[in-house]
């Protein structure tokens, strides 16, 4: 068992005393006191409602909250769920809260809950972002049933999302996953997601978690790990996506933590998704995805001039990353006027090829490649905007159909200059 | 008389012929220790050469600045420059073994000295190799970070920490090589204590109500405003 480091001496004491469970909930918390209260409800209605008879427990990895997260966890009582929804569970609902000792890390988070989903051999290991606010009881039930009953090893969900929400996701992340990995992974950075105890052992078992992308990059990792391991994949539809705080969001962090991530996974799978072509459809239960149409602001001249003042002031940095050709692209469309402004696919999907074979060469800092597509990549979301401003939902998912079709139609591009860079 | 200079003459004919018989061979194996020198050189010369385009050294040394800095000197590329360095410190090396075999008083003193010069020349080549390494890595990152975080002027800050870790790294070079120790340590004690009273100044007197509007708009304000204008990415 070579998690047992990562466990703690109490921990391990009480996942013992749990003993062997069914359904295992992981909670990754830091300072989540404000939502983490309805986000338990939830959980603790959907595992009433839907696994009344299989054993549950709810394994809350905490990064060392200031603001008593981890005492509402243990705090709030399924005493009153049982009175207000008349129903009970058959089987004790234990939840169980543990410290992980290196700080607030998304993977060492996630580590620390799929090392107890192995110890207790749970069927079925469903984690859920304590930031989702609309989180509905019936969640636990599409991520978990697929697995439970229908033998799939990773479950990633699907959302209703707000049309300009999820912008990397919809460019860069979940185009350029399908068209190297061959699977349309709709969400490959998930915060909720299930997976089977065979892909939770053979994740653990993965050599990269001491390294500092495999600590915070670990939710590519597993959807990666899933597709090349060639488990059993399939989507979830779970309802609508919280809304991110935009405030708090840090996008060279976000890029880090994903995009990096996903670079990162293309050396070590060349021999395989250099072979693949074409996209295979994932079954999904519920629809693809669903878009709602609230409006959102942008100061779209800020978002234009960060991306024109980049190009000029990165200019020696993309010299060293991109090829004279994309570049002298990119300097005529800053030069457009905001209204004419246009990062057509064709060319940001070439950008982020360019990119992936300068981060396997290591052409300059991997970190400094992630942080010179920050300036590329707002480029891209102000061409998103502009292009789908008064566009419905289907105009939006045609518009990320088409993209995810440049990515696919220049797969070949990315190894014609991965071989150059060699 | 006539007897006298003709025997002064020859007896001064006889020596130096003796001398010259004393140092020719000393002087042929000079000669040789020089070519075998220069042969040796030579092939190490291309040996580094090889190795480092093996190594792709030229490509390391485009990333660090380096390349640029040799250009606008108008110097070879590093590469070449790195391999003639080497030829010619072994050449002297051997050189100066062979004039060490004439025998000449005083030569091989600074014979000696020279070899026991050669570790602080690598060394100190090793640290610039470095500083200059550092000097483009942090520039870098201060280019990307202003460039992201919006700021003014961010090629600016680049270049001031470029120059700055680059004369940081001067300063250690000319430390280990002995030359003008103290004077380059007073130089870089008082080229920072400029700047750093300099920017004080001009930050804190010239400009404090621009520092203040400057660090309010980008500390609170700015920085909420510009993260409101990112579309969430995930």
């Amino acid at each position: 068992m070579p998690e047992e480091t990562l466990l703690t001496d109490d921990f391990l004491r009480q996942l013992i005393n749990v003993g062997e469970v069914d359904i295992l909930v992981g909670l990754p918390t830091y300072n989540n006191a404000a939502t983490i209260e309805p986000v338990l409800r939830a959980i603790q209605a959907g595992i009433l409602k839907c696994f009344p008879r299989e054993r549950a427990v709810i394994i809350n990895a905490d990064g060392g909250s200031q603001d008593g997260t981890p005492q509402l966890v243990t705090g709030v009582s399924i005493d009153d769920m049982w009175s207000a929804s008349k129903v009970y569970a058959l089987r004790t609902l234990h939840a169980i809260t543990t410290q992980y000792a290196r700080g607030p890390e998304p993977g060492v988070a996630l580590r620390t809950i799929l090392a107890a989903a192995d110890l207790l051999q749970a069927k079925a290991c469903v984690v859920i972002s304590p930031d989702s606010t609309t989180i509905e009881a019936d969640w636990l039930q599409r991520l978990a049933r697929p697995i439970y009953n229908d033998n799939f090893d990773f479950v990633c969900p699907t959302y209703r999302r707000q049309k300009f929400a999820g912008v990397l996701m919809r460019n860069l992340l979940y185009p350029m996953t399908r068209a190297i990995y061959g699977y349309g992974v709709r969400e490959p950075y998930a915060t909720e997601f299930a997976v089977s105890s065979r892909l939770a052992t053979d994740f653990l078992s993965k050599e990269n978690w001491n390294e500092e992308l495999g600590r915070s990059g670990a939710g590519i990792f597993l959807t990666v790990t899933a597709i090349t391991g060639k488990y059993r994949m399939c989507q979830s539809f779970l309802g609508t996506k919280p809304p991110q705080d935009r405030s708090a969001t840090d996008l060279v962090e976000a890029m880090r933590t994903t995009v990096g991530a996903l670079f990162s996974s293309l050396d070590s799978n060349f021999g395989l998704w250099s072979t693949l072509a074409g996209c295979q459809p994932l079954p999904t239960i519920g629809p693809q995805s669903e878009v709602t149409l609230e409006p959102v602001t942008v100061d779209r001249a800020r978002l234009k001039e960060m991306f024109s003042t980049g190009i000029a002031e990165l200019e020696p940095v993309f010299r060293s990353i991109l090829t004279p050709s994309t570049l002298s692209e990119l300097q005529r469309i800053a030069t457009l006027e905001l209204n004419a402004f246009n990062y057509p696919a064709d060319v940001w999907a070439k950008t982020v090829f360019e990119f992936a074979a300068s981060y396997h060469k290591a052409v300059i800092s991997r970190d400094h490649i992630i942080q010179a597509l920050v300036p590329l990549y707002r480029g891209r979301a102000l061409t998103f905007l502009l292009e789908n401003e008064n566009g419905s939902g289907d105009d939006i998912e045609r518009s990320v159909e088409s993209l995810c079709g440049e990515f696919e139609r220049l797969k070949p591009y990315l190894l014609e200059v991965w071989a150059d860079r060699k | 008389m006539r007897e006298i200079i003709i025997t002064e003459l020859t007896q001064a004919l006889q020596e130096l012929t003796r001398g010259f018989a004393h140092y020719l061979p000393r002087l042929v194996v000079m000669l040789i220790i020089a070519f075998i020198g220069w042969l040796i050189a030579y092939l190490l010369k291309v040996l580094v050469r090889s190795v480092l385009r093996l190594t792709k050294f030229s490509k390391l040394s485009e990333n660090t600045g380096a390349t640029h800095l040799l250009n606008q000197a108008a110097l070879p590329s590093s590469t070449e420059l790195l391999s003639r360095f080497v030829f010619w410190v072994a050449w002297v090396g051997f050189i100066l073994l062979g004039v060490s075999v004439l025998g000449i008083v005083g030569l091989q003193e600074y014979t000696s000295r020279f070899f026991l010069f050669l570790p602080r020349l690598f060394a100190a080549l090793v640290i610039l190799f470095f500083g200059l390494v550092a000097a483009s890595f942090f520039s870098r990152a201060a280019l990307l970070a202003a460039v992201n975080a919006n700021l003014r002027s961010p090629r600016l800050m680049s270049i001031s920490i470029r120059i700055f870790v680059s004369i940081f790294a001067l300063s250690m070079v000319f430390e280990v090589l002995g030359v003008a120790e103290r004077t380059m340590m007073i130089a870089f004690g008082t080229v920072f204590g400029a700047v750093m009273l300099g920017l004080a100044i001009a930050f804190g007197i010239g400009g404090k109500d621009l520092a203040r509007e400057f660090l309010e708009e980008k500390l609170a304000k700015g920085k909420k405003q510009q993260k409101q204008d990112e579309l969430s990415p995930l």
